[in-house]
């Protein structure tokens, strides 16, 4: 076993970058284990952990980049430390190939680029308010990708903001749309005339893919992130953003995503609602939610609601909810796979990506099938369970689930060796910035996993939405047909998949109560 | 007074300010973007660099 | 008013700068020099921590002015405190590498017109065993004694018939010329040839001091260096006072220390330990021969010139080995990283007339860690070597992390 260190003092490269370096040096041959990070006292941590803190590697500093290999011999980490040296360097010789020199401020990268008017900001947490508080007072407006902002910052930087008309995104604001252009994780989906105001990233991403799939598009979709509605925040970007919405002659409609305001936030709120002078589409999933109409604003307690909701009132039609899109069918497939199950089999398990996704799920659950624990708030001593894999303590250290699956596949495989899981309820998100073949990149685990359940006397079904387009790098109808080749049953949207789950695990009384009574 | 719907007439400008993936994507699909290659302010030190977010142009005597 | 605007004013005051050559007389008058003092590069330093070339020409000035007969006698009055050392920085002056100045040495005069204030610096002595090197030989004390005799006088009296030579716009044109006024000053030193000689031959009626100062001047590439000195300080001079401002006004460096002063925090230095220079070497030496770097000359990169002008001078990025014009563009751009703004006067046409990169600012430099670039000559270690090759060197970034830090407990950040 061989250990290998490669420094390369004063290099930086962003986290995401270097985790792309680890996975190729990974996959070279002979390479047991590697590391690619920036040398600061955690990441040194993370390197101890792993096994990796060679001695070169402690008296690395924070600006420093460490390349860190175990393999089963020199050779192949030599080959791995030359493949990594020039995938870190690949970058820069491209660049200046092109003969461009690339800025290292935002002043010197407002002076070459003339007119600049937003700034996309997701470098690490700690550094993140300052850079954004610069952008605004250059008078950019910004869309805060980075997350591990204080809310003391997030409230002094929106006032800042509305003080100068301008958008702060976020904090934490992984999708938007504007003036037509996808930012951060983002579908792709045509122009149209509905106009959102997010506080979350994925649950964004499913209301703009399914309107896309009913033929319409965005005008302008404003992430304000998921404190927005808190007190302290007060909605400030929420407001700013509906006023805009209500004054863009391009937004004929506005959707509302997220969840329920602060007490002292929901009547300002909802009075700017009303005044708009546009049909209003509310998405604030709580446990407490009404859905239903009182004048321009309609209420629903799904993101798939929130789309068929705008889709209706855009073609002027009457707009009904359903539990499933084809009833009969649903009914028959939940059927099958109840009556395949084993003795014992009575557990959903759901994996997701999408935080939003995955609270949305626990919703559309726990009403069903009682109590439902996981990492969403609360222990729960439930056989259900709802992980939400990006949240914070589960990304630490490593890519965010939408880009590396490889926590989804140790956790299905555990749910394929859990006597008592049922049903395996999955998120693919698709969309720019997402990896290049979510689906595959979980199919194996998945076939393993069924194949392991039917080796034991059991059958694991598999359940899982795919959030995205056909128009998406990734290819709605290819992801849809990969996850069916490995054995899932692919619906609409998360919200049938989710209903679809708890009907299996449920039970007849379980399915009757989605199936029977179609308008809710 | 500027408006947050003054930008919705305009191209975007967009200048990227750390992960360079999202410049890629915009760059593939034709989106005007200059991505800054950031490094921690003052080195990574934390007091340093809150001093410096202090100091800003907008800050003064 | 905000940093940005201090900076701004800052700047202004700067490059409106309009610094002419009024004239060529003894230090002593022009800097007010006692009989006891000797004027050094850089920042304050005690006679101990003084590098041995900057040692051996303080002792070569005290046997020039006749202040003691030989160099222990010498020795012992700097050490006793009868003679002491003071930044030329202190005494309006800025000298090259070792930079010494003592009473009877001509200087020349250059007004900021549009402020009125002076700085000076000595006659560059050529090449070779020089005392900026730390020669200290008879040969220098020679040499120094006809700049005093003859070719300060001479100077004088031809710029008094002049009424004064534009240096801003000479130093344009040199830079259009190829010319980044630190390496390369060879441009500028044949304009100033040009502008001045008519006017020797006019004042001066000794036919044989005008044909030894025109040898002198033509034989010298790097006469205009210390013009170009005194032209940058007494632009930067007058931005010490502007309040507020995190621009630096001083770049200096004594072959022990690099200081640096910052436009709202006036006299103050913050200095560390200087770099030792990268570059390519004469035959024969190597960086193990090399001398810490030295020399006032910093203040050329302090308003905008010298490295910061490299893409004007391609030919001098060679100086740290293979380099092209692409490299020497490279440089100029990352020096706009760290400066306030481009200069209306200085302008490249290898970069579509762009104005240099002027006005360097504390914060950038500690955001970014992108340390001022300065192209210089290296010295031998070993005093009487001279000039053992050129390269280029870091401004050390410890002094702008200091000066920062003092920054911000001024404005009540901390």
């Amino acid at each position: 076993m061989i250990v290998r260190t490669l420094i390369k003092r004063s290099f930086y490269q962003d986290s995401v970058a270097l985790m792309g370096v680890a996975r190729e040096l990974r996959g070279g041959a002979g390479i047991q284990e590697a590391a690619a990070l920036m040398g600061t006292p955690a990441n040194r941590e993370l390197m101890e952990q792993a096994g990796l803190l060679t001695a070169e590697a402690a008296a690395a500093g924070p600006n420093d980049l460490v390349v860190v290999v175990r393999a089963d011999s020199e050779t192949a980490a030599d080959r791995a430390l030359a493949r990594a040296e020039s995938l870190l360097t690949e970058r820069r010789r491209r660049v200046e190939a092109a003969g461009r020199r690339l800025p290292r401020t935002l002043d010197s990268a407002r002076r070459q680029l003339d007119g600049a008017n937003l700034a996309l900001i997701s470098v690490p947490g700690p550094f993140a308010a300052a850079e954004a508080r610069k952008a605004l007072h250059r008078g950019l407006h910004v869309m805060l990708f980075s997350d591990n902002v204080t809310l003391e910052d997030e409230v002094a930087l929106k006032r800042l903001a509305v003080e100068r008309g301008l958008l702060l995104m976020g904090p934490d604001c992984g999708t938007a749309y504007l003036n037509g252009v996808p930012l951060g994780f983002a579908n792709a989906v045509p122009r149209g005339r509905v106009g959102l105001v997010a506080a979350s990233g994925t649950g964004l991403q499913q209301v703009v893919s399914l309107l896309a799939a009913g033929g319409e598009g965005v005008s302008q979709a404003i992430g304000v992130g998921g404190r927005d509605m808190s007190e302290p925040v007060g909605a400030a970007m929420t407001l700013a953003a509906l006023d805009a919405l209500g004054g863009d002659p391009g937004t004929e409609l506005v959707v509302v995503v997220g969840k329920p305001p602060a007490p002292t936030v929901r009547a300002r709120v909802e009075a700017r609602l009303r005044t708009l002078g546009k049909p209003v589409v509310v998405a604030m999933l709580g446990r407490d939610v009404i859905p239903g109409r009182d004048g321009s604003l309609h209420t629903v307690t799904s993101l798939e609601d929130a789309a068929a909701a705008a889709l209706a009132l855009l073609a002027r039609r009457e707009h009904r909810t359903h539990s499933f899109a084809g009833v009969e069918d649903a009914a028959r497939r939940i059927a099958e796979r109840r009556h395949a199950l084993a003795a014992g089999q009575i557990a959903v398990h759901g994996l997701f990506a999408g935080g939003t996704l995955a609270y949305e799920a626990l919703l559309i659950l726990e009403p069903l099938l009682g109590a439902v624990g996981g990492n969403l708030g609360g222990s729960v001593a439930s056989p259900h369970r709802i992980l939400d894999l990006g949240a914070d303590d589960l990304t630490r250290g490593r890519a965010h689930p939408m880009l590396d699956a490889t926590l989804r596949a140790e956790e299905i495989a555990r749910a394929g060796k859990d006597p008592d899981v049922a049903v395996l309820l999955v998120d693919v998100v698709l969309g720019h910035g997402a990896a290049a073949d979510p689906a595959g990149d979980i199919a194996p685990a998945l076939e393993a996993a069924q194949a392991n359940a039917r080796a034991n006397g059991r059958r694991l079904a598999v359940v899982a939405s795919v959030v995205g387009t056909s128009a998406d790098p990734q290819g709605l109808g290819r992801q849809v047909a990969r996850l069916e080749s490995a054995g899932a049953w692919v619906l609409a949207s998360n919200a049938q998949a989710a209903r679809a789950a708890a009907g299996i695990a449920g039970g007849p009384r379980v399915t009757e109560a989605l199936l029977g009574g179609a308008a809710r | 007074m500027a408006e947050i719907r003054d930008l919705f007439g305009l191209e975007l400008r967009v200048v990227n300010v750390g992960l360079e993936s999202f410049a890629a994507v915009l760059d593939s699909l034709g989106v005007t973007v200059l991505h800054v290659q950031w490094v921690p302010p003052a080195g990574g030190d934390p007091e340093r660099a809150r001093r410096l977010a202090l100091l800003d142009d907008e800050d003064g005597t | 008013m905000t940093i940005g605007e201090a900076n701004g004013r800052a700047l202004d005051r700067l490059t409106s700068a309009q610094p002419v050559l009024m004239d060529c007389v003894p230090a002593r008058a022009a800097l007010g020099l006692d009989e006891r003092t000797v004027l050094h590069s850089g920042p304050p330093l005690p006679w101990e921590r003084a590098s041995p070339p900057v040692q051996a020409a303080v002792l070569c000035a005290i046997r020039y002015e006749g202040w003691a007969a030989d160099d222990a006698a010498g020795r012992r009055l700097v050490e006793s405190g009868r003679v002491s050392l003071k930044p030329c920085h202190h005494a309006g002056a800025a000298g090259p590498m070792t930079g010494i100045i003592t009473a009877s040495m001509p200087v020349f005069v250059v007004e900021n017109r549009p402020l009125g204030n002076r700085a000076h610096a000595t006659v560059n002595e050529g090449l070779g065993k020089v005392l900026r090197f730390g020669a200290n030989d008879a040969s220098v004390i020679a040499r120094l004694g006809w700049l005093a005799r003859e070719a300060g006088p001479v100077l004088g009296v031809a710029l008094r018939e002049a009424g004064g030579l534009d240096l801003r716009a000479l130093m344009a044109q040199a830079i259009r010329m190829g010319d980044e006024m630190h390496q390369r000053n060879i441009a500028a030193s044949a304009l100033l040839a040009r502008a001045l000689l008519p006017h020797v031959a006019r004042a001066v009626p000794d036919t044989g001091a005008v044909a030894r100062i025109a040898d002198f001047i033509a034989g010298n590439d790097q006469f205009f260096l210390n013009l170009a000195m005194a032209a940058a300080k007494a632009a930067a001079d007058p931005c010490l006072e502007i309040l507020g401002s995190t621009m630096v006004a001083t770049m200096a460096r004594n072959g022990t220390d690099f200081g640096v002063r910052v436009a709202g925090l006036g006299d103050r230095w913050f200095t560390a330990p200087v770099n030792t220079p990268e570059g390519l070497y004469f035959p024969g030496f190597t960086a193990a021969d090399a001398n810490p770097d030295m020399g006032d000359s910093a203040i050329v990169e302090t308003v905008g010139l010298g490295a910061f002008a490299m893409a004007a001078s391609p030919a001098v990025v060679r100086f740290v080995g293979a380099g092209g014009f692409r490299d020497a563009v490279r440089v100029t751009e990352e020096m706009a990283e760290i400066t306030l703004g481009e200069h209306p006067h200085f302008r490249m046409p290898n970069l579509d007339d762009r104005g240099v990169p002027v006005g360097i600012d504390i914060r950038k430099v500690v955001e970014t860690g992108v340390t001022p670039l300065i192209n210089t000559g290296i010295a031998g270690r070993t005093p009487g070597t001279g000039q053992i090759g050129a390269g280029m060197v870091r401004a050390p970034l410890a002094c702008f992390e200091q000066a920062l830090d003092a920054f911000a407990r001024l404005q009540g950040v901390a």
